[in-house]
Formats: C-alpha cells, structure tokens, sequence
C-alpha cells in the first residue's frame, strides 16, 4: 500500500490485490464456491433479517405503520436518541481528532498506553460499559451518594438543592454512549495520519504558517474523508447502542427510553407491528449510513487518483 | 391607553398562570406484567386527582423484572413508588439503601397488597403434552418455560409453588429440592422477566407449558386469542401478593409525599380494584371478586407465610446467593 493510501480503502484495494497470479492458478470452481458460501451467508444473516424488519412492520399495512411514529414515548425516545448522538457525535470527534494528532505527530512516553487505552471501549461488553457508570454515580456508588442523598457535610444541602442525577437520567445515557464510541473517530484518523507522515506539517512551518494554521490548512483537508468516515461510524453507534444505554436509563417511557430501549418495550407489549416499524426506522439510518459511507470511500479515491 | 390595556393583559395573564393548576409527575417502578394494568389505572387516578385537587398528575412508568428494578431504585432510580411482583424485592429497598422504613408492609392493608394473583399455566390449544397438575411439568420431554428466579419476582413464585407442591406431595423439603431440580432441566431458556418468558412462549413458539402470572396467561390468551392457548389450573397453587410501597427518601426530596400516598390508596377504592379485575388481578374487595368471579378459577391457595415462614425466610433459603437455586442450577 502506497504511504499516502488512507486505511479504510484497504477494503477497496484489497479485490486488486487478490486478483494477483496466485489466485489466478486457482481453479475456477474454487472461485465459485467462495462466492456462493459468501452470497449465502450475506443472504442469510444481513438481507433476510432485513426484509423480515420492513416486512413485519407494514404487515398491518401503511395506517398502523404510521401510527407507530405518532405516539408519544416514541417521539420522547426519538428526540432523546437524537440529542444523545448530537452531544456524543461532536465530543467524540473532537476527542479522536485530538488523540490522533498527539498519537501520529509526537512521540512521548505512554504513547502505546494511551492507543491501548482508546481501544478499551471495543474490548469490553457494553453491558460492562454501562455497570461502570452505576457503580460510580449509583446511589451505593463510589460518588453516588455524594449527588442526592445531602449527607455531605458542606455540600450537602446544595447538591440536594440542584438535584444533579447521572444515571437513570439523560447524562448517564450521554456518558455511556460517549464510552461506547470513544474510539470510532480516533482509530479512523491515527493510521491515516501515520501514513501521511509530518511532512506537509513541517513545510508550512518552515514557510512561516502558525500552528492553527498548519493545523486547519494542512492538517484538516487531510485527514477530512477518514474524518467523516469515523464520524458516520459513530453516529451509527451512538443512534443503535442498546447495552451499555440499558443499564444506565432505568427504563422510564418517556423520559429516559432512547430508540432501541423502546423497540424492546414495544416487542415485549404484544405491539410487534410498532416495533418493527420502529426498527425500520434505524434500520433504515443504518442503510443511509452505508450509503454516505460508500458516497465518501468513492470520493476519497476520487479525490487521491 | 394601549401601553395600560397591554400592561393589563400581562398582567391578568401572569395572574392567571399563577393560578393554573400545578402540574405533577410521579414515576411508578413496577414488574414486568402490570404494564397494561397501570396504563388504565394510571388515567383513572389522574382523572380522580384532577377532580378532587385541580391538580394535574402524570404518572410515568418503568417496568421489568421485579429484583431487577428494586435494584434500579437502590441505586438512584427515582421511584415515587414502587408496585413490585413480592414483599422481597421491597424489603431490599429498606435492608441496603434505607430508603423506605423495615415495617413498610403495615402501612397500608392487606400487607401492602392491593390486589393478588396466583400461578397457572399456559398450554397450547388442545393441551398436546396432556399438563394437569405439577408432576406433569418434571415428565421426560415436557420443555417447561418459567423466567429466571433471580432477577425475576413471578419466577420466583414459580419457584416456590412448585416447592411447596412437591413437599406437600413427596413428604420433604429433601424431595422437593430433587423435584425442582428436575423441573429446571425441562427449562430450555431463562428469561429476565415474566415478561420475556411469554413472548418466548407465545411469540417464538419455544416450549410446552409456561409456569406464568394468572393476569399474564389471561393477557396471552386475550392477545393471541383462545385459539392458540388455552389456561390449565393446577391442585394446588400459592397465593401471590404483589407488594406496594411508597419511596420516603425519593418522595421526601421531591415533594410528593401527599399525591404519592393517594395514588396507592386509590388501588384499594372500588375503582381501583374493578380496574385490578378487569386486568385480571384477583381483587380484595369481596364485592367486586364476587363480580368477576367467572374469571377467576377455585383453586386452593397457600400463603408464602404458611408455607415458608415469610419472604425473608423464603428469599435466603432460596433465593440468595448459595441458595436452593444456586445449588440446584450450578449441577
């Protein structure tokens, strides 16, 4: 791969690659037989429970469809979905950018930490991920007690009067679908910016640039596809989490039920033709996620050759 | 002149403001198979509360697997009340976090249990696997769908029924334990909730009998229709008594200690126990028991206290960590 190459067209360099001499030998029927197993597992785990989501939702017809996205715990769960990914979007993007500019451009002690650390998020279950937060800010928590219960000496009363709560309410579920994204935006850029190199960086600088400048004039236009790549993936993440924001809401309709939470609670109400039609809903955002994805895989190689 | 016509207005307005009724939200953590009970009860008491103080109340609701969700308000959930599926699940809320006194359960009659129900089970139509009675359920190939005793309260009534009956029939708690270990090989998926048991049951198809909530199996039926299931009584069954119980800490910080207390006491007014009824709850109002009589099968009853000595008793032999439960589902 060519130093300039950002990381997630590997995808897309990867069939020209295969299709060197030694795949060639292979014969015919081997080709074959690869291509229908995968065909038939795509089938099978990706396009039929995909059909089976749209078509259980307008199994009732178009009416019951619609009303599904009348009621309004659903709209509750929609506006909280929505606020979630627009706080947890930005913060983790500004984050990423941060991580991975400090992570490619420098070298400092604890640099290979701090990656691992970055990882973290992707290693454990999101259940995991969500139990943290109750274990610090529940009411047995670490600091949980600190936060309602007015038993501090001096702040007691003050903390009672602001009536802060984490979990089982909105900062909670932003907290842990932030945890749960952390390291979207950053893995996309640091192997991306790696293989960029400082080069371009240190030409401006030498050409009298400042460091803002040499950050947005350089740096940015850069790194802009496999930022908004990250960027896709993330929302995608933050819009779909199930696990971690389960353990954090409390389950409250209406107040602390983001979308998928509220899939669940129609599906468990006998109310299957609204929680399909719900899940058409994500379903169709995951389909619009892939399709920018791929809108800006085609632009990035566009803009490159 | 249009300034002081314009200064009135505001003013009449802002009078009027401060005159509008008061707006109230309550937040009622409850188990898993009263959602559609409080969806009507929740309007009915919203409607007496407007009439009675002006004031609007909105009761919001959440609802699971009753030990999961006493765990949710010991740690920070803000339940005004709480309408759980046992005394248990209650008693934690004063043992580990203090948040409601240790003798809760006299405050209100009926040991804090407005409304009863006991164990049945649901079969598909036409019974295939012949289940009449408990002894059925231990049959080679019989798979029997009942949730998970430790997250879930109706498992856990599950549980003891089918403890209590294989005492009662084998002669001892020895015998019993071998019973139900027998049982819970039949079980091929342990749901979270009570829930999650009857979707597992009616919508995945999964099983041949579900050990389930009375209301529940009824709200099967009236879902999915007589057609595909039907209710099978068994001899001997317990009687269950879901608890209620007003949060002091929560509602102390919030303020709504008055309209929190009103909300319980009206599921022991006539309305409120027609509205049990209707949903399939046995009410203690023997008036109206008397008129929904046909709903709900004689059966003989026993009590956790009779048979267990109380759910404190009955919670650590159990269902506690090292309990029963655990020795029988570790083999």
């Amino acid at each position: 791969m060519s130093a300039s190459a950002p990381p997630f067209l590997s995808t897309k360099r990867a069939p020209i690659r295969v299709s060197g001499p030694r795949v060639i030998r292979n014969p015919v029927w081997v080709r074959w037989l690869f291509m229908t197993l995968a065909l038939l597992f795509v089938g099978c785990f990706l396009v039929l429970p995909l059909a089976a989501v749209f078509t259980e939702a307008l199994r009732k017809g178009f009416g019951p469809f619609f009303a599904a996205f009348t009621d309004p715990d659903m709209l509750s769960a929609l506006r909280l979905t929505l606020l979630t990914a627009a706080i947890a979007v930005p913060a983790n993007l500004v984050f990423g950018v941060a991580a991975a500019w400090c992570i490619a451009k420098f070298d400092f002690r604890g640099k290979s930490l701090l990656i691992t650390l970055i990882d973290l998020p992707f290693a454990v279950s999101p259940v995991i991920s969500g139990l943290i937060y109750v274990l610090v800010f529940g009411l047995q928590g670490w600091l949980g007690p600190y936060l309602g219960a007015g038993d501090h000496p001096w702040f007691g009363e003050w903390l009672n009067a602001q009536d802060i709560r984490i979990i089982f309410a909105v900062p909670g579920i932003v907290l842990a679908t932030i945890f749960v994204t952390f390291p979207f935006v950053a893995r996309e850029l640091i192997p991306l910016m790696q293989a960029q190199g400082n080069d371009e960086e240190y030409a401006a600088l030498t050409l009298g640039a400042t460091g803002w400048q040499t950050f947005w004039r350089v740096t940015v236009p850069n790194i802009r596809w496999g930022l908004f790549y990250g960027v896709i993936l993330c929302n995608a993440r933050a819009m779909g989490e199930f696990g971690a924001v389960s353990v954090v809401s409390g389950h409250i309709r209406g107040v602390t039920n983001t979308m998928p939470l509220h899939i669940e609670i129609l599906y468990n109400e006998y109310n299957f033709v609204a929680a399909f039609a719900v899940s058409s809903l994500l379903a169709l955002l995951a389909l619009v996620t892939l399709l920018l994805k791929t809108l800006v895989e085609w632009r990035a190689q566009k803009g490159l050759t | 002149m249009k300034f002081k016509s314009l200064l009135f207005t505001a003013v009449a307005l802002a009078l009027a403001a401060g005159a509008h009724a008061k707006s109230i939200e309550l937040l009622n953590v409850s188990y898993d198979p009263t959602r559609e009970l409080y969806v009507d009860f929740n309007k009915a008491f919203a409607a007496h509360w407007k009439a009675k103080t002006g004031d609007n109340v909105v009761v919001k609701q959440s609802h699971g697997g009753s030990g999961k969700q006493a765990r949710g308000v010991i740690d920070g959930l803000p339940a005004d009340v709480v309408t759980l599926a046992l005394a248990a699940d209650v008693d934690a809320l004063a043992a580990v976090a203090r948040l409601i006194p240790p003798d809760w359960q006299k405050r209100l009659p009926d040991n804090s249990a407005p409304y009863t129900s006991t164990i049945v089970f649901l079969v598909r139509k036409g019974n295939p696997k012949g289940i009449k009675d408990w002894d059925d359920l231990v049959k080679l190939g019989v798979a029997v769908i009942t949730p998970n005793p430790k997250t879930s309260g109706g498992a856990r009534w599950n549980y003891l029924a089918a403890w209590e009956y294989a005492k009662r029939k084998l002669g001892s708690d020895d015998a019993a334990k071998e019973f139900i270990a027998k049982l819970f090989k039949n079980v091929p998926v342990l749901d979270s909730g009570a829930r999650g048991s009857t979707t597992t049951f009616v919508q995945r198809g999964i099983g041949d009998v579900s050990i389930s909530w009375e209301n529940e199996a009824f709200l099967a039926i009236k879902e999915f229709g007589a057609d595909k299931f039907e209710i099978v009584v068994p001899s001997i069954s317990i009687l269950a008594e879901p608890t209620v119980s007003v949060v002091d800490k929560v509602v102390r910080k919030k303020g709504t200690a008055e309209v929190a207390k009103a909300y319980l006491d009206y599921l022991y007014t006539d309305e409120g126990q027609e509205i049990a009824a209707r949903n399939y709850y046995r009410p203690r109002n023997q008036a109206i028991a008397a008129k929904y009589t046909a709903n709900f099968a004689q059966l003989k009853l026993f009590t956790i206290d009779e048979a267990f000595g109380g759910w404190a008793k009955a919670q650590k032999t159990h269902f506690a960590d090292g309990g029963t439960f655990d020795q029988i589902y570790a083999k």
